[in-house]
């Protein structure tokens, strides 16, 4: 089968690197999946997992913040922050998950840091999933 | 003349300065590697993210988006980064001179710009001159981390969406090599000479171009800030080895000065005690 190469590319350095027959993962408008020769494209994405198919193998890679821009002959996504499924610190993201919720219990609607927080649970969240590879 | 002990005391304290000076000048050689080393693995997401956004805001003629149009200045924002921690020769004050010599060209009081410190020294100098500082961060790792440097980039950036500043300026040493660090001056904001030598790709949009740049231009304003905070990161590591090294190699010469008239005084000694027991000796003839 055809392959396509990917790569996924954060401020502190490469943190994915091969050649893959499909990227799967969820944009801002829904859900997406990239197949060898696909058109040109750019596309924010959401907090979420990227999947990585390759000869019945898939791998997961935890994204937030980022964007996905595919040409011919290479996709590349650039995330604020990304890490491999093995490579997640589950344990803190469970810390995360239980500090942001108790702030958006102890804070009301408005407060800006309300988003915040909800962002720092969807991020801590997506990593303890991705970690148990739950897609 | 100093007394002999005087002066051994001297080059006891001077031995164990240079000790001090020569540790934190391998300490800086070694986190000035590992600085670089961060500041290539981050040229990578640096290069994708500027061809991106050149594309995007290059390629369709009819994208407008708040951070790409200059508008009147009201009043400008100056983003300097310093160190936390002096001993690094003239690496701050380098900086900081040239910020200060162009704030009082270009402003006439402050209500016309606003301060953003990256590191202690900064912060200090600006607060003690009563300049309007907005924002300040201290203690930032010597390796920094992307997530570290996000929340004072994405406030920055904020900053200037809400029109506290019109303009942002952003001044930093730049690193060239191990022995030479230039000081600065990036324009940040607004986004206008984005540029990139690859050759532009048309893409399609996913859902629409405004949409995307709503999203990638404050990433990718952030990316300039965490970039040029890697970089002076890695000069302020330069700039203290070799200071570090000066201090070393000052050290050693005074050390051998020392020595030298040690040597000096103590046979000055000797020979006048000679001369004592011989004159004592003649005097019993």
């Amino acid at each position: 089968m055809k392959t396509i190469k990917v790569s996924v590319v954060t401020p502190d350095g490469p943190v994915y690197e091969s050649d893959v027959e499909m990227v799967s993962t969820k944009a801002q408008s829904g859900e997406l999946g990239i197949l060898p020769g696909h058109i040109p494209m750019v596309a924010p994405l959401q907090i979420g997992a990227v999947r990585l198919k390759n000869g019945g193998k898939t791998d997961f890679v935890a994204v937030s913040g980022g964007f996905l821009e595919v040409r011919p002959e290479q996709v590349t996504i650039l995330a604020q922050s990304a890490e491999q499924a093995d490579e997640i610190d589950v344990e803190r993201a469970v810390r995360a998950k239980q500090r942001a919720e108790q702030r958006l219990n102890d804070q009301k609607r408005e407060n800006i840091d309300f988003r915040r927080a909800e962002l720092a649970l969807q991020r801590a969240i997506n990593r303890i999933e991705v970690s148990e590879r739950k897609f | 003349m100093a007394s002999l002990r005087d002066i051994k005391n001297r080059i006891t304290s001077t031995k164990k300065t240079s000790q001090i000076t020569k540790a934190m000048q391998m300490v800086s050689a070694a986190k000035m590697n590992k600085a670089e080393m961060n500041a290539k693995s981050f040229v990578p997401y640096m290069e994708k993210i500027q061809e991106v956004t050149a594309s995007i805001a290059l390629g369709s003629k009819d994208v407008s988006h708040p951070m790409l149009t200059s508008r009147p200045v009201k009043k400008t924002g100056y983003l300097v980064i310093t160190s936390d921690r002096g001993l690094a020769g003239a690496y701050n004050s380098n900086v900081l001179r040239n910020v200060y010599q162009t704030i009082q060209k270009r402003h006439k009081s402050p209500d016309e710009y606003a301060i953003i410190a990256i590191g202690r020294v900064g912060r200090d100098f600006f607060k003690k001159r009563n300049m309007n500082v907005i924002l300040d961060i201290v203690a930032v790792a010597d390796q920094p981390a992307f997530a570290e440097i996000k929340d004072i980039a994405s406030k920055t950036v904020g900053m200037f969406a809400d029109e506290t500043f019109d303009e942002l300026y952003m001044y930093y040493s730049h690193y060239v090599s191990a022995i030479q660090q230039d000081v600065t001056e990036k324009k940040l904001l607004p986004l206008t000479d984005i540029s990139s030598s690859k050759k532009l790709t048309s893409y399609e949009f996913e859902p629409s171009a405004e949409e995307i740049l709503k999203v990638l231009l404050p990433q990718y304003a952030e990316s300039l800030i965490y970039g040029a905070l890697l970089d002076s990161k890695a000069s302020e590591h330069a700039a203290r080895m070799t200071a570090m090294q000066n201090a070393t190699d000052n050290a050693k010469d005074l050390i051998n000065s020392l020595s030298l008239s040690y040597n000096r005084a103590r046979q000055a000694a000797i020979t006048q005690e000679i001369t004592e027991i011989v004159g004592g000796a003649a005097a019993l003839e």
